[in-house]
């Protein structure tokens, strides 16, 4: 059995999860690795939460948030703009391969594109393989 | 059959380290190793980091002399900026070192060394230590020391904000200037601390130099070793612990090499046994020879004795004063009693105090400007200071935007690893007889060996090594077989 | 051993001595220990053995202070040695709580390790590429080294912890305090961070704290920094915003910013992802282009949100292969 990625979602309330809801129920055929965690704002996310998913197992992290200029909250999705680089800074350093995490903005009315969207994530983790953070849980310890 | 006795860890200095030593059927010492098991990797994880944050780093190579560290990173660091420092920073850099030597030598000989003498090498293990110390000389002493110790310490923070685990040197200089109200604070403290060495130096003759089995295991005992000796000194060749050149002088006194910071790599290299984390540095250009006492060994000591050995003088004249009485007593300059460290130390606490004086005495310290922006990154700087334990270099590169390409470090201690090996086999040898079982007591004579050298193991290994994927099998001394894998 | 003395262990895994000294640096205090407390083991300052901890009963020592993180097989062994002998085990200073400084080397792989130190920096002459073995044999003779570890270990990854003390080192007087309380029995619920504060390093600082909005970082030697106003806010990195307070501002009351040595806050669990978030909140555009502009003055980012916790952040080491 090939492996399949398990990836975590996370998608703000107003425009991302509601594009993703679209796309189901557009019926759009798309991977079904991505679980959903519905934020009310891409702001909410701390760093904390990518790096404990990846902790916890995760082959890798989505976010998504509302498009530039059309944050429900006005702002939130710049907070997550100036935090991106710099997680992705510390999971460069940590030799986390790029594609494991991903920011991505989602309109509402962008069903189609979250799918194509979820499928190109989906491809590229599974081609990377199980992350060595999962992998490295077992044996660390163990082959110290 | 060889039976083995481990003295597991070794105890009074700072590291980690153990003696194993080998009997052979009669019960007479065969062989004797000092192994260091310790390791961290210093010289590796420092790369890409911003190079003006190393000397903060570099410090917890050593939490007993993180000063050493601080200053000979920060003399690097320099140099990756085109050596432009202001020159108020290095006589505060030096003002504030002279400070951190008194009261590490403070440190060492009365906590770490005194216990040996003052309550003998054979007392109970539970009181042959400084509070053991404390309870036989009195708690006025004791509560002396405990204070002289504390005023040295705080004259450093007051200079440089911290004591222990520097942060004050950057770029350019200093961080912070060192006001008035700061200098008339530290300036009655001084006269106290120079009385104490003083002090010191009587007690030594009172307790040691009175006592004639203690000058005779000074003198005549095992713990002697003809090998070279190194030290930095000023251009009148006297000490001088923050910069200079670096001296080596053979045990009878002929002046071997004599060369700047920036060059040692030409001079000193190092040797890398099987059985300890450390490496043994030695005269490059004479090769390694083994573990090998003799006017062509190449093995050298780098310690208080040793730079009072390549020293032709003291750069203040108390200490001068000192210095002569001490040769006087010893017979000989060079002189190869390494026991006689212990009385080295309190020589050169003479200096730092009268240093100190004069730092206090210069109209210039309470200036204000103690740091320059850098205008260029020329990319490489080597930094050499004595630290307490030995010459101490730290040599960087970094690139073009002041990231850390490379370090290489040759700590204090880690000079002194062949000859603390060479007396602790010797001194074993001679202490442990064929037929009487060693009791505690001689197994810490054996220990009062590399003590002298006041060693620093977490300051030796820095670096970190590798594990199980080779092996090198001797037999009869011969080297028989190499057994590799993944090398 | 006299009746009614507490009886105290001090140790060290990889550690530098800074803890120790910070121990002698209470001065007078030591006395004072030295007065209700027998020391069985204190490798820098008395000649206890291991042999003469494997002898004692188990819990035969009230307390073992244990500063160093866990490096080698024999920090290791030690740490559970003493573990079984005390009733109480404090975690001293940051390398045991968090890993410390050696933790940087958490990024780097061994094999470019061992080839730094043993084969190719300047002053190395290794023509036979030998490096330090777990076990030696000359002429029949055994002589063993520990296993060095892939990575560094936190002292709470190989054994159960009562209390942790946090600092690069303790301060002196944080460090009274806690062994006072220990002494009288008078400690929070097992598991605690003591000696320090509940609240950033920011709150104890005087430095005056503005609006920061930052448009160019910059290295502390570029700039001769406004020594009244906050640091982070004139552009040069400090980590006291992601820090627990209780050292006594000792960094930037030197005009030198803090690097975190107190560890993360309460309730944190990763201090580097906070030190993102805040810097991130600071940064004065909404242009992804100009963003990365100004974050290329603050090179090596991970180098500063972990300085001392590689070893406790959520990933605990690199992955790269």
């Amino acid at each position: 059995m090939s492996f399949e990625p398990k990836i975590v979602g996370f998608l703000c309330n107003w425009c991302s999860y509601t594009g993703a809801d679209l796309a189901g129920t557009s019926r759009i055929d798309y991977a079904p690795n991505v679980r959903i965690i519905r934020v009310m704002c891409c702001a909410r996310i701390d760093p904390t939460f990518v790096l404990k998913a990846l902790r916890d197992g995760a082959d890798g992290v989505l976010i998504c948030g509302c498009h530039p200029g059309d944050c429900h909250y006005s702002e939130g999705n710049y907070k997550m703009m100036r935090r991106y680089p710099l997680l992705k800074k510390l999971l460069a350093d940590f030799g986390i391969q790029e594609a494991r995490v991903r920011l991505e903005w989602v309109s509402a009315s962008e069903g189609q594109r979250f799918a194509d969207l979820v499928n190109d994530m989906t491809q590229r983790v599974r081609e990377l393989g199980p992350s060595p953070v999962r992998m490295a849980q077992a044996t660390d310890m163990a082959e110290r | 059959m060889t039976r083995k006795i481990t003295i597991d860890p070794i105890t009074r200095l700072e590291g980690h380290g153990k003696i194993s030593i080998f009997l052979d059927d009669g019960g007479a010492v065969e062989d004797c190793y000092f192994q260091i098991p310790e390791l961290r990797g210093f010289e590796q994880f420092v790369v890409g980091r911003p190079i003006e944050e190393l000397p903060r780093i570099v410090t917890r190579i050593c939490g007993v002399c993180p000063a050493s560290h601080h200053l000979a990173s920060a003399k690097a660091v320099d140099g990756c900026f085109n050596n432009e420092v202001a020159p108020l920073a290095h006589k505060l850099r030096d003002m504030y070192y002279n400070a951190h030597y008194i009261h590490s030598h403070t440190a060492h000989f009365y906590a770490l060394a005194a216990p040996d003498f003052v309550l003998g090498p054979d007392a109970d293990p539970a009181v042959r230590n400084i509070l053991g110390v404390v309870a036989k000389v009195g708690l006025e002493i004791g509560g002396q020391v405990i204070r002289v110790r504390g005023l040295a310490q705080e004259i450093q923070r007051i200079i440089g904000g911290r004591n222990t685990q520097d942060i004050w040197c950057m770029p350019g200089g200093v961080a912070k200037r060192l006001k008035e109200e700061e200098l008339e604070q530290i300036k009655p403290w001084v006269g106290e601390l120079y009385d104490f060495t003083q002090f010191s130096l009587q007690l030594f003759r009172d307790v040691v130099l009175a006592n004639p089995t203690y000058v005779d295991l000074i003198l005549n005992g095992p713990y002697t070793l003809d090998v070279q000796n190194m030290g930095l000194v000023d251009q009148n060749n006297a000490p001088n612990f923050y910069d200079g050149k670096i001296r080596v002088v053979d045990f009878e006194g002929k002046e071997i090499h004599k060369y700047e910071a920036k060059d040692y790599a030409e001079y000193v290299a190092e040797h890398v046994e099987p059985w300890s984390y450390l490496k043994f540095p030695y005269l490059k250009k004479r090769g390694w020879k083994g573990f090998a006492e003799g006017i062509d060994s190449s093995v050298y000591c780098a310690t208080p004795l040793a730079r009072l050995n390549v020293a032709d003088r003291m750069a203040t004249p108390k200490a001068q004063e000192a210095f002569e009485a001490m040769y006087g007593t010893l017979g000989a300059h060079p002189c190869r009693a390494l026991l006689a460290q212990h009385w080295a130390r309190l020589v050169e606490m003479v200096q730092n105090a009268e240093t100190l004086q004069r730092y206090c005495d210069d109209s210039e310290i309470t200036g204000e400007q103690v740091r320059v922006i850098p205008r260029k990154i020329t990319g490489e700087g080597f930094g050499v200071v004595e630290a307490m334990r030995g010459t101490l270099t730290h040599h960087y590169t970094c690139d073009e935007h002041g990231i850390c390409t490379s370090a290489n470090l040759i700590v204090g201690t880690t000079n002194n690893n062949a000859p603390i090996q060479m007396v602790t086999k010797k001194v074993a040898q001679a202490l442990i007889k064929p037929g009487v079982e060693p009791d505690q007591g001689i197994l810490n004579m054996v220990e009062m060996g590399f003590r002298a050298f006041d060693p620093c193991y977490s300051c030796a290994t820095h670096s970190l090594g590798q594990m199980p994927l080779e092996a090198v099998i001797y037999k009869g001394g011969e080297l028989r077989k190499v057994i590799k894998r993944n090398c | 051993m006299a009746e009614n003395k507490l009886q105290i262990a001090l140790y060290w895994g990889a550690a530098c001595g800074g803890c120790d000294v910070a121990v002698l640096d209470t001065n007078e205090f030591i006395l004072d220990i030295a007065a209700v407390a027998d020391i069985r083991m204190w490798p820098i300052a008395t000649d206890g053995k291991y042999s003469d901890v494997e002898a004692m009963e188990d819990g035969e020592l009230d307390l073992t202070i244990f500063n160093g993180g866990v490096r080698n097989s024999e920090n290791e062994q030690i740490a559970r040695l003493l573990r079984k002998k005390s009733k109480m085990l404090v975690a001293f200073g940051a390398c045991a709580y968090m890993g410390g400084i050696p933790g940087l080397a958490n990024l780097t792989s061994r094999d470019k390790i061992l080839d730094t130190v043993y084969v190719h920096n300047p002053s190395i002459e290794n023509g036979g590429h030998i490096v330090p073995q777990p076990q030696s044999r000359l002429d029949g003779k055994v002589l063993d080294l520990p296993r060095f570890y892939r990575r560094v270990y936190r002292l709470d990854h190989v054994v159960d912890v009562d209390y942790y003390l946090p600092g690069c080192p303790p301060q002196p007087g944080q460090v009274k305090a806690v062994i006072l309380a220990i002494v009288k029995g008078e400690l929070p619920a097992k598991g605690s961070v003591v000696g320090a504060s509940e609240v950033a390093l920011c709150e104890d600082c005087p430095r005056t704290k503005g609006e920061k909005k930052i448009k160019r970082f910059y290295r502390p030697w570029e700039i001769m920094a406004d020594p009244e106003t906050c640091l982070l806010e004139q552009g040069i990195l400090c980590c006291g915003v992601a820090t627990r307070s209780g050292c006594g501002v000792r960094c930037p009351n030197s005009g030198i910013p803090c690097r975190g040595c107190y560890g993360p806050l309460p309730g944190v669990i990763d201090q580097g992802a906070k030190l993102a978030s805040a810097v991130a909140s600071i940064i004065d555009s909404k242009d992804p282009a100009e963003i990365e502009t100004i974050l290329e003055g603050l090179p090596d980012f991970t180098g500063f949100a972990y300085r001392y916790g590689v070893a406790s952040s959520l990933l605990q080491r690199s992955y790269r292969q």
